[in-house]
């Protein structure tokens, strides 16, 4: 156990959709800079686990508590833990017709550095980082001028995510699922954005159901979750297992580290 | 989630101050007096207070319509007072130092400075104020350009001939209702005359303010585009916050002859009423235009304010080749409710129209869009496009679309789109998970949803709508 200050500490979550509890008591601790991939079977409340931390109204906590960087995390507002660095890539990106990725996205990088206590970007400086990010994650210049995902193909749709990620720099990224609905080209683009990313300040959550998106991005710890618990924790050989034995095994024998833990 | 988007449109109406400005106001009540004292004060030719009369002796004849989809108590026409002007504007200031500084600081707090150094470069102004108006800014360099444009008070002297032929001509006396009660009390309003090939060097616009308690105002602009030329006018409308309702009943009347070219751009931001529908303008108003050969008429609206909106900018298309457009932003929200849309009358072989209509409701609001297209058998190889969109926010608000079509010509073609949606709870979570406020959320929905009629707007009144509904970097991506 290294001495670091943990960027996001989970103790013993409950939470639940519609009064149906989903998380069972889940814990967690990332530190800067670490990569975990949260795998599990359909239904075990992977996406769950990444609405309830960025504060989706619907999504209630019964008990346990979260902090990010020290700070309580479920007393926030949800505008508020995106700027003090949360940031959630959607499995399935909403559209908003008419409103321009350029414009929702200058709204959203002034919204957090104004939290920050900084001016507005300026327009010709932002637009030259968006055009930057755009090319990084291999999408026309074109698309900063069409409606949010209006229109846009799944591929494009993760990337414009990703290329949202790129812009806002935020601290811990939260990927829901990003490698769904991909072909393996448009896989990699994503992998490799995502890896250009990495650095000792910035950690991730990568939420996914196949072992294949691991291929790409290389976690430090995988952590299975089964019925709203972590039933299992390794490093990155643990997802391998899982490819070859699926996660029927995982549901039927009692796990020891939780009748430890 | 509805109580984060309740509190995001309950914003303040900023325009709701009162000028402490001392006016000489008619006593409440209507009749033949009445009208002759108007006309009196106006100084008017004989012919315009036969025609006032006559206008007042048809509509007390006529019913109040209700076929609108609105609910209001009924009007107590006796209990309005139908004049009501600074005293300072007695003397007829002849320069902007000689007009009440209060009513100057009036418009500058309403962001229009009439100081000519101050304004944007490239917009003449006439401010109206309750039942005058007060400066006309740009004139002489309109006038340069053959170019008139001044209060129509004025033009019944300056200009007679011109008036007595086009007023009333557009919309008859007895069109409707409120049209033939704004013809027998009209107070003051713009006259505008392009002449001949001559395309207006700058944006004309027009600056209603009601500040007087219990008057009504009504206005009336009359607008002439001779051949071939070209003219963009807007115009702006706010009102004090007080609990009783007011009355505005105006009427618009565009002439675009052969080739010429006629955009109007209405920002409507009267007082809405608050919450609870108490108090704000109930506005009823009747616009209209007609092509000529190969003429275009463009309406462009934005309406955000009033308790009650009854209104139809429509284009007769009667010459060849015309072209009607009308583009809408209605936005309701608390009690108000709108009844809105346009009329398109095809009468001319080959014409086009364009309609594109956006409704937003929020809070208990109503929101109705009506059209009437109409292709009349000669409208041959006509055609109409139009598009209605309705955006609801919140569950308890309504929105309605009544299109009309009749076409008496075979080759004509009519198309009609529709469509209604949500702001989803989808699309607020990944606004506030990038950082956006909820209130910066929807005005940000709401903008895009929008932005086929902002486009439409003169770049200079899209900063105005803006204001009114927050606005974005559009164009900026080169």
């Amino acid at each position: 156990m290294s001495n670091t200050k943990s960027l996001l500490t989970i103790k013993d979550l409950h939470a639940s959709v519609e009064e149906k509890q989903i998380i069972k008591g889940l814990d967690l601790d990332i530190k800067p800079g670490e990569v975990h991939a949260i795998m599990g079977p359909n239904g075990a409340g992977k996406s769950t686990l990444g609405y309830v931390l960025s504060g989706r109204d619907g999504y209630s906590v019964d008990s346990g508590s979260v902090t990010l960087d020290g700070e309580d995390l479920l007393d926030m507002e949800t505008e508020d833990r995106a700027r003090a660095g949360l940031f959630l890539a959607f499995q399935y990106p909403v559209e908003i017709p008419g409103v321009s990725n350029l414009e929702f996205l200058k709204a959203s990088v002034d919204a957090q550095r104004q939290a920050r206590g900084e001016d507005a970007i300026t327009s010709a400086d932002f637009l030259k980082e968006a055009k930057a990010a755009c090319k990084q994650v291999n999408l026309p210049v074109a698309f900063l001028k069409r409606g949010v995902n209006e229109g846009f193909s799944g591929g494009e749709k993760k990337r414009n995510e990703l290329m949202q990620m790129l812009l806002l720099k935020p601290k811990l990224c939260i990927l829901d699922e990003t490698d769904s609905g991909l072909d393996i080209d448009a896989l990699q683009i994503v992998a490799e954005g995502v890896n250009s990313q990495r650095s000792a300040d910035r950690s991730f959550i990568v939420v996914t159901h196949y072992q294949r998106l691991l291929d790409y991005i290389k976690p430090d710890f995988v952590h299975v979750l089964s019925d709203g618990k972590i039933v299992k924790s390794g490093d990155a050989s643990l997802a391998l297992e899982l490819e070859a034995q699926g996660y029927a095994w995982l549901q039927k024998e009692p796990v020891e580290d939780e009748l430890e833990g | 989630m509805t109580e984060q988007i309740d509190k995001a449109l309950a914003r303040e109406y900023e325009a709701g101050f009162v000028s402490d400005v001392e006016s000489e106001t008619f006593e409440p009540g209507l009749d033949e007096s009445v009208i002759r004292r108007i006309s009196e004060m106006k100084g008017e030719p004989e012919w315009m207070l036969e025609w006032r009369l006559s206008a007042f002796r048809e509509w007390l004849e006529m019913e109040e319509p209700e076929w609108a989809l609105v609910d209001y108590p009924k009007i107590d026409f006796q209990s309005i007072s139908y004049y009501s002007a600074p005293k300072s504007m007695k003397d007829k200031p002849k320069s902007l130092d000689e007009v009440d500084p209060e009513l100057l600081r009036t418009y500058e707090k309403l962001g229009i400075p009439l100081i000519e150094q101050q304004m944007l470069a490239g917009i003449a102004v006439d401010a109206v104020f309750d039942s005058v108006s007060v400066v006309t800014t740009f004139r002489e360099k309109l006038e340069e350009a053959g170019v008139i444009f001044c209060p129509i008070s004025e033009a019944l002297h300056k200009y007679p001939d011109l008036v007595k032929k086009y007023i009333g001509s557009v919309v008859p006396k007895k069109d409707n209702y409120y049209a033939a009660l704004n013809c027998a009390v009209f107070t003051d309003g713009s006259f505008v005359y392009i002449p001949k090939g001559t395309r207006c060097p700058m944006e004309l616009s027009t600056y209603f303010r009601i500040n007087e308690q219990n008057t009504g105002q009504f206005e009336r602009t009359l607008i002439i585009a001779d051949e071939g030329s070209h003219v963009s006018y807007l115009e702006g409308c706010t009102a004090p916050q007080r609990d009783e309702n007011q009355l505005h009943a105006a009427v618009v009347e565009l002439v675009a002859m052969d080739n010429a070219e006629i955009k109007y751009s209405t920002v409507q931001n009267w007082y809405p009423g608050d919450e609870n529908g108490k108090g704000g303008i109930y506005n009823f108003v009747t616009k209209r235009g007609i092509c000529h050969t190969n003429a275009k008429i463009s309406w462009t609206q934005v309406e955000t304010g009033s308790s009650v909106t009854w209104k139809y900018p429509s284009c007769i298309l009667k010459g060849d080749n015309s072209v009607g457009e009308f583009y809408s932003v209605a936005l309701t929200r608390g009690r108000q409710q709108a009844d809105t849309g346009t009329k398109m009358i095809h009468i001319g072989k080959n014409t086009k129209s364009t309609i594109i209509s956006k409704g937003i409701s929020a809070g208990r609001s109503n929101n109705s869009y009506r059209g009437l297209v109409r292709m009349n058998p000669g409208a041959e190889g006509a055609r109409n496009f139009t598009q209605c969109d309705s955006l609801l926010i919140g569950d308890q608000c309504g929105a309605h679309t009544f299109p009309y079509v009749e076409s008496r010509n075979p080759s004509a073609i009519i198309e009609h789109e529709a469509t209604t949606s949500k702001v989803s709870d989808e699309q607020m979570f990944l606004c506030r998970q990038r950082g956006l406020d909820p209130e910066k959320a929807v005005s940000m929905i709401v903008n895009g949803f929008c932005k086929e009629v902002f486009k439409e707007l003169p770049m200079e009144f899209a900063v105005e709508a803006g204001k009114l509904l927050e606005i974005s970097l559009e164009g900026s991506v080169g």
